[in-house]
């Protein structure tokens, strides 16, 4: 698929916004949806619907076939080893959540430290912290350089021997910075540290081959990849998936259930407790086989252009400063006005059909690092173009003009 | 709605020259407002005389043209008015940003109701009228409280 054609996969930029065009530059907080997906999740409910993994009727066979689909093709786009480690949550916050409620239980003890980074989203850092009250475990935050990234060394800095996980971020949903996580869990491992990756934005903008990473954990967030919402996807190397405990009880995780004792189902079903968000997975498919239609190198390629173009507009725009200078950057640029107020920004902005995202997108200790209480951030998808940078750029302009600057 | 009848020129200078933005010597009442999902934060200070008076009102905090604007123009049209007054004016104001046309307040002057009206463009803005009425609810919340409820905090 050409890139000029991209667009037009998604229905949702044939309406206007304030009577404009829209150039949704959202996609970090959530993507849009091709034609493929939606129609995915209708045709599923129209004439395939049936729950999964509990019936034997043909509907019911036939959609377990389709959701176990999904799964292979999950794994199949993010090189995992092994199809029974790829787990369906509601959301990257439940993976994470998922990790700190199980790895917490078995393997963390009070003294105990997790390594984060100050780039974490508030979901990569609250589910640790319940840890931090319930433990008495401590959490140490690796620290970020001038150009908001971080590097090897202030993950080595902050390493001793009481960390037992580090948790990081793929990609800065604010900076935009690339973190090195091959080699952060090269010197994790070489210490006998596990490596969560929260791969929110990562996902979605890089490539992935899990056993290249070599991570132990990947949390992955459907909705940011073209994807329906209420679904997430956690990676987990089977070793970890064998030994850690269940996390949510219920129907479809057993194995048998006595009035003395509960012996649990085999992997992935041990973590799937419940109804799944079963149209969500099955129309997740469509999503993967988009970005596969699109080539990965293609994606990359494409928004590496554009993340050039809009970093190289905005520099040149006075009054305007970016956050962060990462060199290796990818897919958001955060941005202050002096003078105006991210919120009004914003709203200035969408008059123009303009969609950023205004606030410290779950990101305090960040914004507290940078001494700004907001920026405003705009963030790409695979369907921009130069002419919504340019968009971007003309609209901040009109919004410099009415606050006289 | 033209973008520009939310960003009027009144709102634009308060937001940029707010009054009031600093803390009230003595004062006997005040409350912190915190709008978490946008980190805006406010913080009133308020002297009430023996008559429950406002003797001075103050505030200091960051946040958006808008709500800047907002404390502002509250904080310099309450001062002078009693307990009971402030409320009445609150309410009124809440009630014009969230649905009725105009000001009904009988304690505002016509003059101070024009200057508020500047604010009344936020209601096309759903997302803003927090902005907009943050201040105005913490002033409510420093007015209710105790001086016990104070100590406790300091």
């Amino acid at each position: 698929m050409s890139i000029s054609d991209i667009k037009k996969e998604f229905p949702i930029f044939s309406n206007k916004i304030h009577n404009n065009d829209l150039v949704y530059l959202d996609s970090a907080n959530s993507s849009q949806k091709p034609q493929s997906v939606i129609n995915r999740v209708n045709e599923f409910y129209t004439n395939e619907f049936s729950n999964t993994g509990r019936s034997v009727h043909y509907l019911a066979v036939a959609a377990t076939n389709l959701y176990e689909n999904t799964r292979s093709s999950v794994q199949k786009y993010i090189n995992a080893k092994d199809k029974n480690e790829i787990v369906f949550t509601k959301g990257a916050t439940e993976a994470i959540n998922l990790v700190a409620n199980t790895f917490g239980q078995k393997y963390l003890d009070q003294g105990d430290e997790i390594l984060l980074t100050e780039l974490e989203h508030h979901s990569n850092y609250v589910p640790w912290h319940f840890l931090r009250q319930s433990k008495g475990i401590k959490i140490e935050f690796a620290e970020i350089n001038n150009d908001g990234e971080i590097t090897l060394e202030s993950i080595e800095k902050k390493i001793n021997s009481k960390t037992k996980l580090i948790a990081i971020t793929h990609l800065s949903n604010v900076t935009g910075a690339v973190l090195p996580i091959k080699e952060i869990t090269e010197l994790a491992h070489s210490k006998g540290i596990a490596v969560l990756v929260d791969g929110c934005q990562g996902a979605p903008h890089l490539k992935l081959d899990m056993q290249d990473i070599d991570c132990d954990f990947y949390a992955i967030s459907c909705h940011k990849m073209y994807g329906p919402t209420g679904l997430g996807v956690l990676y987990a190397k089977k070793k970890w998936l064998e030994q850690l405990p269940p996390y949510q009880g219920g129907g479809g995780m057993i194995n048998d259930v006595k009035k003395d004792s509960i012996t649990y189902g085999d992997l992935p079903n041990k973590y799937e407790a419940g109804t799944m968000a079963t149209a969500q997975v099955i129309a997740f498919d469509q999503s993967i086989k988009f970005l596969e239609k699109v080539g990965i190198e293609s994606m990359i390629k494409h928004e590496q252009e554009l993340i050039e173009y809009g970093q190289e507009i905005l520099k040149r725009n006075n009054s305007v400063k970016l956050i962060g200078n990462p060199k290796n950057r990818a897919a958001v640029l955060s941005f202050t006005i002096e003078g105006v107020h991210p919120h009004d920004i914003a709203t200035i902005l969408d008059e123009d059909g303009v969609a950023i995202r205004a606030g410290h997108h779950c990101c305090q200790i960040l914004h507290d690092k940078l001494g700004i209480s907001a920026s405003a951030r705009a963030s790409l998808g695979v369907y921009n173009t130069k002419e919504d940078l340019d968009q971007l750029n003309s609209s901040i302009n009109n919004c410099k003009k009415i606050f006289n600057l | 709605m033209n973008i520009k009848e939310l960003y009027q020129e009144i709102i634009l200078e308060h937001g940029k020259n707010p009054r009031n933005l600093r803390k009230t010597e003595n004062f006997n009442k005040d409350a912190k407002g915190n709008n978490p999902l946008c980190g805006d934060n406010v913080h009133i200070f308020l002297k009430l005389d023996e008559d429950k008076k406002v003797q001075d009102v103050s505030f200091e905090g960051s946040g958006c043209a808008i709500s800047m604007a907002s404390a502002s123009i509250m904080t310099d049209l309450m001062k002078g008015k009693e307990e009971a007054q402030v409320k009445e004016i609150v309410n009124d104001f809440l009630g014009m940003i969230k649905e009725n046309p105009e000001l009904k307040s009988q304690n505002l002057q016509e003059d101070e109701k024009t200057k508020l009206m500047c604010l009344s463009g936020v209601k096309q803005y759903p997302m803003r009228v927090k902005c907009a009425t943050l201040s105005w609810h913490t002033l409510i919340s420093a007015i209710d409280k105790t001086q016990e409820e104070i100590n406790t905090e300091n």
